[in-house]
């Protein structure tokens, strides 16, 4: 398979050179210094990488790049317009849906995508829904609590 | 890897020395220096006010999640009469912070906090001396309000009076504070301080790092615990373009200039280890310890024994650090440690350095829980960055974490007692093998105690935890006191109550059973097809590090399945400095507390972690929260202490007396239903994606 060249990442293409069977999360914050995107365990059991590639949640860290050139590719950095913050992100703050923060962008991402997917979600919804990301510190009730403000807020867009 | 265990410990009747904490926080090394250290006296070494009135304060107190970086500001703040964004704090960083021992054992509130506070209060004065001198006034009529000095219709900013000068007052034994009754910032919500970089993913994280013409580390580890390099073929490795090999002694490691090449190189090496012979495993560990214990309890005492297995940290950014090297021989690094200036210590060590020429700076970090106090990762990187001419940054995987960072210590606990008719206890035997000294006295009343830490060793390395051992004294205490209570049969809130003398600890029970309805509860058996479910009430308390709690819960057991529904903890602490960080704090340790009470364990065979990865080892997750109350009770006439760790501990022996009263089963072990309880239970109620 080819080298990938280029990724359309938050809006813009990137120009790089990586082989196709690299993981995207390394992509990401190696060679084009998005960091927000975070590293918890390498074999998708945390989602602290999560990333939306056309709308859809995936695992950066079990994703290969070969597999998402060409889409497009969001990450926190890409969330919100530059200085502005979006909805779900403000309903963190609001919250106080953090300690550490790792968890945080990943979780964040995960709760937009459920959103979208699901605008009203009940809590059962959410738990299920967001089941697969880890937070250590244990600030999950929070969580539940800032995706329900942000879904109040029609915090889906 | 086969370490003597360091803790310290005295025969007898123990108390917690403060050597022992030293100790017991060491990550299991020995030999750290600096503890009991005064701190500098001189403002100017914890604040500065630059000409434009800019504010930065210093303190070697590192942010984790735990909120220090908020409640510090927060202190200085109040004292300075300024609102907390005007204050910018430099936290963790060797060459620009006070020395401070560690970010542990919940001393940041008790001391940094009203360390912080005393020298923003000493520059307040200094700042009223200096208008009254400028206006010449009598100071009496000078005061300090909304970030300016004040007479009258005059006022001026702080940098006005100061003009960006060293301020040269010093900290005076007597300074005055603001009473909690007075305060205005401390005492309230001040949202977390730099919230906003970690929800735009701004923020740089020790992981995050990034130096020009980094190179990226990869450190080749022995198969198992012990074993000795035999031979190293390492020149396909070496053949490879910019990789760098680097074999001292037993260290191998490689440095590249991508992380893909340096996995790639760390996978041509070809190292020969010699295997240790294992000594014990997870499984038989409990009789080594005892096997191995120095003392051992008083012939004669009937004992019940405990278990309480070793668990890992798991802190979700795993350890890492970059290290660079100036061409005139100074270090750099940055690195996620609770312990700044201890790292700096271990890298002017083993590099023989002197002090000043070693840098070591953290940034806000991926959270330790007692588990980033030693310099791993900042060492690696710091000797392959010497041997390859360039920085290098070393993050630890997943698998380096969970099989080369330290563990919380793995316990046999073996418990006795005896209890009156009236329900006051009439003697206490506790007897606990090496999880160390933290909570081993009762907080109960009891005439006749004997309560002995006996030394043994570790087969794996140990260290310090949130709580320490605390935790696994308080679950055999509270399982065991429940035992008791219903050997009399007598109500296990009663006979807490019966037996606590402390008003604080009562307080604490008595909220806690209040908020819960412990007094009301009934039990509702519901039945629906084959799954019948079992409810179970459970009561604990306890006390440690300046903080008391009561905790209830309520469990369904369904086929052996053991379901937290619902958790009320109460707990003070004092005065409260920021109450929807304590709520924040407190949820956050019952809900890691709940993964050891229930299914985190590490099991380990022939010196090797089996459990290496999250795929085998099960943290609590979004489907495993039970509905948590929070009920804090504020002590404004109380001094302050921290919160971050004595919360986790009342949870564990709360869900182990809820089992009990569910299905008669006393459960002596911890995780105490790693696979459902009954060995009926599926594995993982969690789904995971
Ligand atoms: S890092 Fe990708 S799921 Fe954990
Ligand atoms: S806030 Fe620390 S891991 Fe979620």
């Amino acid at each position: 398979m080819a080298r990938v060249t280029e990724l359309r990442v938050n809006g813009v293409r990137r120009r790089m050179d990586a082989d196709p069977d690299r993981m995207l999360l390394s992509v990401l914050r190696d060679d084009l210094d998005l960091t927000g995107t975070k590293y918890g365990c390498g074999e998708g059991q945390c989602a602290a990488c999560t990333v939306l590639v056309d709308g859809q949640p995936m695992r950066s860290c079990i994703t290969k790049v070969g597999a998402v050139a060409g889409k497009h590719i969001l990450t926190i950095e890409g969330l919100a317009p530059k200085d502005g913050l979006h909805p779900v992100q403000e309903a963190f703050l609001e919250a106080d849906a953090m300690q550490c923060g790792w968890c945080t962008p990943g979780m964040i991402l995960g709760a937009v995508a459920l959103l979208r997917h699901n605008p009203d979600p009940s809590e059962e919804e959410i738990v299920a829904g967001m089941n697969g990301h880890i937070c250590r510190c244990g600030t999950y009730p929070r969580v539940v609590r800032a995706i329900q403000e942000a879904s109040r807020k029609g915090g889906a867009a | 890897m086969i370490t003597r265990r360091d803790f310290l410990s005295a025969g007898g009747i123990v108390v917690v020395l403060v050597n022992d904490l030293e100790a017991q926080e060491s990550g299991g090394r020995r030999g750290r220096r600096g503890f009991g250290r005064p701190m500098p006296k001189a403002v100017s070494a914890w604040l500065h006010i630059g000409e434009d009135g800019a504010i930065t304060a210093y303190t070697g107190k590192v942010e984790v999640g735990q909120n220090s970086r908020t409640s510090l500001t927060q202190a200085v703040a109040e004292e300075l009469r300024v609102k907390p964004p005007a204050i910018g704090m430099i936290m963790g960083d060797t060459y620009l912070t006070p020395f401070d021992m560690g970010t542990f054992g919940s001393m940041t509130t008790p001391q940094m906090w009203p360390q912080m506070r005393k020298a923003a209060a000493a520059a307040r004065e200094m700042l009223v001396d200096l208008a009254a001198q400028k206006w010449k006034v009598d100071r009496a009529s000078v005061r300090v309000a909304d970030g300016r000095v004040r007479n009258g219709s005059r006022s001026a900013g702080f940098g006005e009076l100061t003009h960006g000068q060293k301020l040269t007052c010093t900290i005076t034994a007597s300074e005055a504070l603001t009473a909690a009754t007075e305060w205005k910032v401390a005492g309230t919500s001040v949202p977390k301080v730099n919230a906003r970089a970690m929800v735009t993913g701004a923020h740089k994280y020790a992981y995050d790092m990034k130096r020009p013409g980094m190179l990226y580390g990869k450190v080749a580890y022995p198969p198992s615990f012990g074993a000795k390099l035999v031979s190293l073929e390492a020149s396909a490795a070496e053949k490879m373009p910019g990789v760098k090999v680097v074999h001292e002694e037993d260290f191998v490691g490689v440095a590249a200039a991508d992380p893909e090449t340096a996995e790639r190189a760390l996978a041509a090496l070809k190292a020969q280890w010699n295997p240790l012979a294992a000594e014990t495993n997870s499984r038989d560990v409990y009789e080594y310890f005892k096997k191995h214990a120095e003392s051992g309890p008083p012939a004669g005492v009937q004992l019940t024994p405990y278990t309480v297995a070793y668990i890992a940290h798991t802190p979700l950014e795993p350890r890492a650090a970059v290290a660079e090297w100036s061409s005139d021989g100074k270090l750099t690094v940055w690195t996620g440690t609770q312990r700044p200036f201890g790292v700096r210590d271990e890298l002017v060590q083993h590099f023989g350095l002197a002090e000043d020429h070693v840098h070591v700076f953290m940034p806000d970090t991926g959270s330790g829980y007692g588990g980033k106090h030693t310099g791993e990762t900042a060492i690696e990187a710091a000797r392959l960055a010497k041997a390859a001419g360039h920085p290098v940054k070393r993050n630890w995987t997943r698998q380096e974490e969970m099989t080369w960072a330290y563990f919380r210590p793995g316990a046999l606990i073996e418990v006795g007692g005896t209890v009156n008719p009236d329900g006051s206890i009439a003697s206490w035997d506790f007897h606990s093998y090496n999880p160390g000294g933290a909570g081993l006295a009762s907080p109960y009343e009891i005439a006749n105690r004997r309560e002995q830490e006996h030394r043994t060793r570790t087969p794996l390395r140990q260290g310090s935890y949130r709580a320490l051992a605390a935790t696994a004294h308080n679950f055999v205490r509270e399982s065991y006191m429940d035992e008791l209570a219903h050997s009399i049969g007598m109500d296990p809130l009663e006979f807490r109550l019966k037996n606590a003398k402390n008003e604080r600890l009562r307080a604490a029970i008595q909220a806690a059973a209040d908020k819960f309805g412990w007094k009301t509860r009934r039990k509702m058996a519901s039945q629906s097809g084959v799954n019948s479910s079992v409810t179970g009430f459970g009561i604990s308390a306890g006390f440690e590090k300046g903080g008391y709690f009561g905790c209830c819960v309520e469990i369904a057991v369904t086929n052996g399945t053991v379901k937290v529904v619902r958790v009320v903890e109460a707990f003070e602490c004092g005065a409260i400095v920021n109450p929807e960080h304590l709520h924040n704090q407190v949820e956050g340790a019952i809900i890691m507390g709940l993964g050891g009470a229930l299914f985190e364990h590490i099991d380990f065979a022939e010196n090797k972690i089996i459990t290496n990865r999250l795929s085998r080892y099960r943290v609590p997750r979004f489907a495993d929260v039970p509905k948590i109350e929070s009920v804090l009770l504020d002590r404004k006439d109380i001094v302050s202490a921290g919160a971050g760790e004595t919360p986790i501990m009342g949870i564990a022996p709360a869900v182990g007396n809820a089992i009990f009263d569910a299905t008669g089963q006393r459960i002596r072990k911890l995780p105490m239903a790693p696979n459902g309880i009954g060995g009926a239970a599926n594995a993982s109620a969690a789904a995971v994606l």
